[in-house]
């Protein structure tokens, strides 16, 4: 019988490499970065992005969603915080994202120097459908939650759950390298950052 | 239905002589490479440990390589530990036919594809409408380039060679839903797009996708986008198979924090993408099935100077600093690697037995922008001469002097080369070795300024 194509993948990975030196890896590099004010980079990056950036005291976080989610239906995944629900969300539960206007979320870490947002469908944070197929996405990032570079936040996610990155709206550069804001993602991503 | 590279015709010479005459391709791919070349350098500049990184990010990929066989083991279990499947595929054939038995498994006739350049080297597409399986490209570039029965001419930026006014004209044409009344605005293309795609989003079963990274101690893949339809197609659909190079995996979760800091910044220019998802086995309950390809690329590691072309992390910023690329455009490489990485690449993974791939090593003016933009510091220039060195000797040589003399010999595009050149003065190589020397004895740039006379003209003047 003939071997299985692992098998000859393998032997021939074997013969390419043998006798090939051994590689140390240099890791100078910043794995901690230093930010004296990480909420106001974290906005300022995420804005970069042409999302919509608010800073707002915890306390105030509940009347602030009220506010900006106004009249909009939106989906409210398990484990939201009571307060983060916007008063006329449909009942308990989560509303169906293919009709609903929008969606509110919490999330797992924040990068500052990037301006990005980790979901890692933990509580509070909906399903990968419920995040993507709305239109509107409101997340609220804790200050305690942002971190200042990539690999703090790498080493603070569990590569077990599924991840979404998410810097800024969905957007194209395909036509002649203009950002088009939206294509298949929420259009619009609006983020309010809750200070102590 | 795009076409195929495989099998494409003529030779790079020829190829990009005819891309040379349309100026309209040549002002597109002026204006989009200078574009993403700006927004590169002033994120990467942003970052006070970019060599650092860029140390790190060399390394790890040569460690991954030096024991490819140990890490793709690793990965099976760990991907099949959290519910996956894996299969191997030698080569393009073999890939094509586990794909093809997956979808028809699912007995659905449909797929939607995310952007691959590994589905597209393997001719995918037309491999599963062979076998009455339709699969729907969904990047916008893609689309665009599926819709117009085109070739893709850059690695991230697929449709770089149509202007707003064209894709208008092809969305009209090709897409029978596209509101009559469209304009050229981008805005208004995207909206098109966005319509068009979002109803076969919602129904596919099955999905296809590659993937920029695996994660071998975790069994975790990582796609980077910016559109969200990787997003849709990764997340919506009950079945994903992701075709992926073996080269693409890395030792372990904590080596993306190097590779999620080089590959958005090279590549778009931005500080991150839009959308990067990971997932480790069957996420969410998903059917997943990865199936990892050779396909040439255990020929590639075989070769002591060649192999570091493995490192690729596609991030297409060769591309966008060539003074080649930039004028003869990507569908001259006859490839879907084009530009630097492709003129090494491509003839290490189907050899040089075509004219076609015997031309590419002569692809390039050795001018070293490549080498420096590269996040993962592939000494392109050294490959291509080593290239230069194995290709057949004859016609491809002659056609491929052609090449290099035209690049150099214009007052215009001198003046551009040397621009180019003189940021890298140290980098460009006077002489190739052995027998090529006296080659270059005659056509050797000559002694690079600092600041070329004609941009100090320009500055000054
Ligand atoms: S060779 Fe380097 S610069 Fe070119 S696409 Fe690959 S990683 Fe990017």
């Amino acid at each position: 019988m003939s071997r299985s194509a692992r098998e000859d993948i393998l032997a021939r990975i074997r013969r390419a490499v043998d006798g090939a030196p051994e590689v140390e890896i240099p890791r100078r590099y910043r794995v901690t970065a230093e930010a004296d004010d990480l909420v106001g980079l974290f906005a300022e990056r995420v804005g970069d992005y042409r999302a919509i950036v608010h800073v707002v005291p915890e306390a105030e976080v509940p009347a602030r969603i009220a506010a900006i989610v106004g009249g909009r239906r939106m989906v409210v995944p398990d484990g939201l915080p009571a307060g983060w629900t916007p008063p006329d969300a449909p009942g308990a539960g989560p509303a169906d994202p293919y009709t609903a206007d929008g969606v509110v979320t919490g999330c797992a870490v924040a990068i500052a120097e990037t301006g990005t947002i980790v979901l890692d469908t933990g509580p509070g944070q909906g399903s990968r459908a419920q995040t993507l197929v709305p239109d509107y996405h409101l997340c609220v990032v804790r200050a305690d939650q942002i971190v200042a570079g990539v690999p703090e936040a790498v080493s603070r996610l569990d590569p077990a759950r599924p991840l979404t990155w998410i810097s800024g709206p969905s957007a194209t550069s395909d036509i002649e390298l203009n950002r088009v804001e939206g294509v298949h993602g929420p259009r619009t991503l609006e983020v309010l950052i809750a200070t102590p | 239905m795009s076409a195929t590279f495989l099998g494409m015709p003529g030779n790079f010479p020829k190829n990009s002589a005819r891309a040379v005459q349309d100026s309209q391709l040549r002002y597109n791919l002026r204006k989009a490479t200078h574009t993403i070349r700006g927004k590169r350098a002033s994120v990467v500049g942003e970052l006070p440990d970019w060599q650092e990184l860029r140390a790190a990010g060399k390394a790890i990929k040569d460690e991954t390589l030096r024991h490819l066989d140990r890490y793709l083991v690793q990965l099976e279990e760990t991907v099949t530990a959290a519910g996956g499947h894996v299969h191997w595929a030698r080569d393009a054939a073999e890939a094509n036919r586990i794909v093809a038995g997956l979808v028809k498994a699912t007995g659905e006739r449909e797929v939607v594809k995310v952007k691959s350049m590994a589905t597209q080297e393997i001719g995918l597409n037309e491999a599963l409408a062979a076998e009455g399986i339709t699969a729907y490209e969904t990047d916008l570039a893609e689309l665009i380039v599926q819709l117009g029965d085109d070739f893709p001419s850059h690695i991230l930026v697929p449709a770089i060679h149509r202007n707003r006014a064209e894709i208008r004209e092809i969305f009209l044409d090709r897409m029978d839903d596209a509101p009559p009344g469209l304009t050229d605005e981008p805005a208004a293309l995207a909206e098109a797009a966005r319509v068009h795609l979002r109803e076969r989003f919602l129904r596919s079963k099955v999905a296809v996708s590659g993937a920029n990274f695996m994660v071998a101690e975790t069994g975790t893949l990582v796609v980077l986008e910016s559109e969200g339809n990787g997003r849709m197609c990764l997340t919506l659909p009950e079945t994903l198979i992701s075709v992926v190079g073996i080269e693409k995996v890395l030792p372990t979760w904590r080596d993306l924090e190097v590779f999620l800091q080089l590959l958005p910044r090279s590549s778009t220019g931005e500080r991150m993408n839009p959308y990067t998802s990971t997932w480790t086995g069957s996420a969410e309950g998903q059917d997943f099935h990865l199936v990892l390809l050779d396909n040439g690329r255990t020929d590639v590691l075989a070769d002591e100077v060649g192999r570091q072309a493995l490192r690729c992390i596609r991030c297409s910023a060769c591309l966008n600093v060539c003074p080649v690329y930039e004028r003869a455009g990507g569908h001259a490489y006859g490839s879907v690697y084009p530009g630097p990485i492709g003129a090494i690449l491509t003839p290490q993974l189907r050899g040089m037995g075509s004219e076609l791939d015997a031309s590419l090593p002569y692809a390039s003016s050795l001018c070293g922008a490549c080498y420096d933009v590269c996040p993962v510091a592939i000494d392109i220039p050294e490959v291509l001469v080593d290239l230069r060195a194995k290709a057949p000797h004859g016609a491809a040589e002659r056609a491929g002097m052609r090449v290099a003399g035209w690049v150099l010999n214009d007052q215009a595009r001198l003046a551009a080369a040397q621009r180019a050149a003189g940021r890298l003065r140290r980098l460009v190589p006077r002489r190739l070795p052995g027998p090529l020397s006296a080659w270059t004895d005659t056509r050797d740039l000559p002694g690079i300024p600092e600041e070329s006379f004609r941009d100090w003209w320009e500055r000054e003047g």
